[in-house]
């Protein structure tokens, strides 16, 4: 493919907006857990391995996603995520 | 108009953050109160049931307001634990409260929602009936069956009893209520009455994907569900509320709701948009009490001097069922 075609830019354009929509998540995440150093988060994170993942911080998410996505993210969800694009991507496909 | 006359009971026995620390040492005690908004629970002693829990609340209201046990026309008590499947557990109540047999009383078999029920139910009862007084209880003993490696229900839930009088001159507004069967399997026991008997089935211990541990012999809940659910179920119950009672946001005083859990709580309270200094939150020194909650907290609003006589109460409830409802009381 080459410039010349009508896709590519708007493919660019969709690739830019998934990437500041998953830094968006993954930097409110990072403000929810003590663990984590500031920017060292990443979309292919496994947030289950953090020794303070819990049920309440399983909440913790859920809430974050209702308030920012406005999407009802339920517990059956959260336990097929492993890492935050998983998060992401369920997001998108409600 | 009176201010509504409110007592309860808390049993002796209490479960602190340390406690549950040292029996769960992933979790720190100063994490837990973080997290739930709550530091201790109540719980009910071995031979403590509901019923007894409610009695002494009863006792309570009466000695504190000089009650006559004899001007009650009506007692409902609100629980899920009673004494015995049969006969009804306010019909064993009137006998040990020694009201008079000229009443009438029943149970209604509801959780977290219980107390808004019974107050729609006995404002219809004294509008419809000529009598002066009903008398509420609200009572759970969740603590008894809660499995004790269940971290997640054992921090939240506490075991209390509540006595309300509601009567003829208080102003009770129009209700809204809901139901959804679909969701009983969020928060349920079900192992134990008629559909599967102990002597039939017996619970197998599972991990809930977080490590509390439980079966279906015990009360058990998904708590991200029942967060969902309430966040889903809150913003248009309070809103449905203020449509039915022609009201606005601005127009209510102080907002109590069922005291789930002080997270969940603070979550409701931001997507609502009420302003924190008319938010009541009663957490801390009780848990979750399932149907005594909003009793407990307007008696401690009064206590606190955040509600007197006029101020706009909308109350708030949402739970196992699934159901949910509230009204506006002045009181």
């Amino acid at each position: 493919m080459s410039d010349s075609h009508g896709e590519e830019p708007l493919l660019k354009y969709k690739v830019i907006m998934i990437n500041i929509e998953i830094n968006d998540l993954v930097k409110r995440l990072e403000e929810e857990f003590d663990e984590i150093e500031p920017g060292t988060l990443k979309a292919e994170t496994s947030f289950k391995d953090l020794e303070e993942w819990s049920s309440m911080q399983a909440l913790v998410v859920i809430a974050l996603v209702d308030e920012h996505y406005d999407v009802p993210l339920t517990g059956e969800d959260l336990m097929q995520c492993e890492t935050v694009q998983d998060i992401y991507d369920k997001i998108k496909s409600k | 108009m009176d201010v509504f006359k409110i007592a309860y009971y808390l049993p002796e026995k209490i479960l602190t953050n340390e406690d549950l620390a040292k029996e769960f040492p992933a979790w720190k005690a100063y994490d837990i109160e973080q997290k739930t908004g709550i530091y201790k629970r109540h719980c009910a002693a071995y031979e403590e049931i509901a019923s007894d829990c409610a009695t002494k609340a009863a006792k309570k209201l009466f000695a504190e307001y000089n009650i006559d046990e004899k001007s009650v026309d009506f007692l409902i008590f609100v629980t899920q634990s009673q004494d015995h499947a049969s006969p009804t557990t306010a019909c064993l109540i009137q006998n040990r409260l020694n009201l008079k047999p000229q009443i009438g009383a029943f149970d209604i078999n509801l959780g977290c929602t219980g107390f808004v029920y019974a107050l729609s139910v006995a404002k219809g009862l004294l509008a419809t009936n000529d009598l002066n007084n009903v008398l509420i209880l609200t009572s759970e003993t969740l603590t008894k069956y809660i499995h004790p490696r269940d971290k997640s229900a054992r921090t939240i839930f506490g075991d209390a009893g509540a006595a309300v009088l509601v009567s003829k001159n208080h102003q009770i507004g129009r209700f809204e209520y809901g139901t959804d069967g679909s969701g009983s399997e969020v928060m349920i026991k079900r192992n134990g009455a008629f559909r599967f008997p102990f002597t039939k089935v017996r619970g197998v211990d599972y991990d809930d994907g977080y490590g509390s541990i439980t079966n279906d012999d015990f009360f058990r809940m998904k708590g991200q569900d029942v967060f969902v659910f309430a966040a889903k179920t809150a913003p248009k119950l309070v809103k449905n509320i203020l449509l039915k009672n022609e009201m606005e946001l601005e127009d209510i005083d102080l907002f109590i709701f069922h005291q789930a859990n002080g997270f969940l709580l603070e979550h409701l309270r931001k997507k609502i948009k009420i302003p924190k200094e008319k938010f009541f939150v009663y957490m801390r020194e009780v848990g979750n009490t399932v149907s005594s909650t909003i009793p407990i907290a307007m008696k401690e609003a009064i206590r606190a001097g955040r509600i007197q006589k006029g101020t706009k109460v909308l109350i708030a409830a949402f739970g196992v069922g699934l159901s949910w409802g509230g009204t506006i009381i002045e009181i």
